[in-house]
């Protein structure tokens, strides 16, 4: 008896396991195909001279690494992401803050608040970077109209290279700003009304309560919202391409960025080794950044205990 | 306190609700602007000072642009791939969420922690090898081949692990194996109906990032008949770069779908993303 009740629960067992292999066999294939592979591939390739019209892809070690570095473009392009990362980012974070401070506050009013602050964020790229061109639009675009209006004189601002950099910040702030709002604003309404009361009988006034009890309770989410918004916009693209594109557009160099110049090399020039070099780039800095930032918040939390 | 405020708070609160007011118009008039001018005429298009809306609205622009290239094909193209990139993640997110909360076997943790970890690793760094995997499969210039990246997501089955396992209790499974049920049985008639929301959330996710796909289409689809909204787009752009009109009427067209789901859905994807961006 017993040994027949042990044998079927064996048998189940094995059946349940084969069933757990079983069902995850494709999700793991298509995983491991589309980005398990790719993914060790990029470094692998990143250590050939690999053109995809020469048929002969000698291995060269570093070289491509050491091109890279001597690379104008690719320094470029660095510079250039560097400080469109770090703009958006911040200016996106700082805006969002008290966006959500004030929108936390659950109203009708707020509700329709968020939802006009999040539309940006669901707009596909590509349509939303043709809007922003006609509204940076030297001749006829309405932010010179709204300049015009102020007195100022019109500012070129896809075709002057000192600042299509920052049109392109600019739109960038606009299309993630709803994003991290919902974020922090969701992280407040998560903070215990008793905290906040405790501060208020304290005496704390509203910016004393929001330095002391606000912000450090927020920190994980805000944490959470530079890191993806330091990714994203690392990662920018579809927007450079565009207004890179046809007439009144912005002039490449100004507004190279990483993702840009690897697309240049794969698909223009068919490097595919030395654009692997420089996705490989990509990646560790993405990496790196992503550590620095929880380094950070984790020093910063033990400090203040 | 609050039943009396002071005229100074009161003069704050107001500076609010105008910096929200604007900050508000300042977010929706890049759309506004959008729609506007792709119902303008020629003339009106391009004039100084510049005027929100239209004098004497036409549908020229739309009918313009199905003229001057198939975009009922890039709608439909969009649509189609959109659709099944959606139910593919449901489904890969489903399956692999729920064995991955309930099951114990070997490599379990391993596995996770694989699909979650690579998470991380933009798209755009391996896309390079992915491409060579294509040329090596003939899938180039394929609907198949446009769709493969956008057909898992790492967060879908991060975001239903969490669901099954904190939502579904394990006693409801051991129910229907005491009936007998098979293991799929379970899963399709258990665990599914009651991961409705968590899929609904990823599903809306998936169906917002396959349309707005751009550049994996761009490298893939080099023929026009395979063209989404967004490569048509960008196409019709690159012809027709002063034509404004046009320009915008192929925007709105881009965007329509995606305010509808929004407008549809809108208390939804506000909390998915509270929520989901709450577990990242």
């Amino acid at each position: 008896m017993i040994a027949r009740a042990w044998a079927r629960h064996r048998r189940d067992d094995w059946r349940t396991l084969l069933f757990c292999y079983a069902a995850l066999a494709p999700v793991l294939l298509l995983f491991g195909y589309v980005r398990g592979w790719p993914i060790i591939e990029s470094f692998v390739l990143s250590f050939y001279k690999w053109e995809l019209i020469n048929p002969v892809r000698p291995f060269i070690g570093w070289l491509n690494y050491e091109m890279l570095l001597e690379d104008e473009n690719f320094h470029l392009a660095l510079k250039n992401t560097a400080i469109y990362a770090a703009s958006t980012v911040v200016m996106s974070t700082l805006l969002a803050l008290p966006l959500a401070v004030f929108l936390a506050r659950k109203s009708r009013l707020s509700a329709i608040y968020q939802t006009i602050y999040f539309l940006p964020v669901i707009t596909p790229m590509v349509p939303v970077s043709i809007a922003w061109k006609w509204i940076y639009d030297y001749n006829y675009g309405i932010l010179n109209y709204g300049l015009s209006l102020l007195g100022l004189k019109s500012v070129a601002w896809l075709t002057d290279p000192d600042i299509a950099l920052w049109a392109l910040v600019i739109m960038g702030v606009w299309k993630v700003l709803g994003y991290n709002m919902i974020l922090l604003l969701v992280g407040i309404r998560n903070i215990p009304a008793t905290y906040v009361e405790a501060a208020a009988i304290d005496g704390a006034g509203g910016w004393q309560q929001f330095r002391s009890v606000t912000l450090p309770l927020l920190r994980p989410i805000l944490l959470y919202v530079v890191v993806t918004s330091t990714i994203n916009a690392f990662n920018v693209f579809t927007q450079v391409y565009v207004m890179t594109l046809g007439s009144q557009a912005a002039p490449g160099q100004a507004v190279r960025v990483l993702v840009f110049d690897i697309y240049q090399n794969a698909f223009q020039y068919f490097r595919m080794g030395y654009a692997s070099a420089e996705a490989v780039m990509l990646t560790l800095m993405v990496l790196g950044l992503t550590l620095i930032q929880f380094r950070l918040a984790r020093t910063k939390a033990g400090m203040d205990g | 306190m609050v039943s009396n405020p002071s005229p100074l708070a009161r003069a704050l609160t107001a500076l609010i609700h105008l910096v929200l007011f604007l900050g508000a118009a300042v977010m929706v008039l890049p759309i506004l602007w959008m729609a506007a001018t792709s119902f303008k005429p020629p003339g009106e298009v391009s004039v100084w000072p510049p005027r929100l809306l239209p004098e004497a609205p036409t549908l020229d622009n739309y009918r313009g642009i199905f003229e001057d290239a198939p975009f009922g094909l890039f709608f439909a193209n969009s649509l189609g791939l959109s659709i099944v990139a959606t139910i593919s993640v449901c489904v890969t997110s489903l399956v692999a969420g729920a064995v991955f909360a309930k099951y114990e076997f070997p490599g379990r943790t391993l596995l996770f922690m694989a699909i979650l970890a690579t998470a991380i690793v933009p798209f755009e760094s391996y896309m390079i090898p992915l491409y060579l995997q294509l040329i090596t499969l003939g899938w180039i210039n394929t609907y198949q081949g446009i769709l493969l990246p956008t057909l898992f997501m790492s967060f879908g089955v991060f975001l239903l692990r969490q669901h099954v396992s904190s939502a579904i209790p394990t006693e409801l499974l051991e129910a229907g194996r005491v009936d007998g049920a098979s293991e799929w049985w379970i899963l399709a008639r258990v665990i599914a109906p009651l991961s409705a929301p968590a899929l609904s959330a990823i599903g809306i996710f998936a169906f917002i990032q396959a349309w707005a796909a751009f550049i994996w289409p761009l490298m893939v689809a080099n023929e026009q008949s395979l063209f989404n909204m967004e490569l048509g787009l960008t196409a019709f752009q690159f012809r027709f770069s002063t034509d404004y009109g046009k320009l915008m009427a192929g925007s709105v067209l881009s965007v329509l779908p995606m305010l509808v789901v929004f407008v549809l859905l809108r208390r939804r994807i506000i909390e998915s993303v509270a929520l989901t961006g709450m577990k990242g």
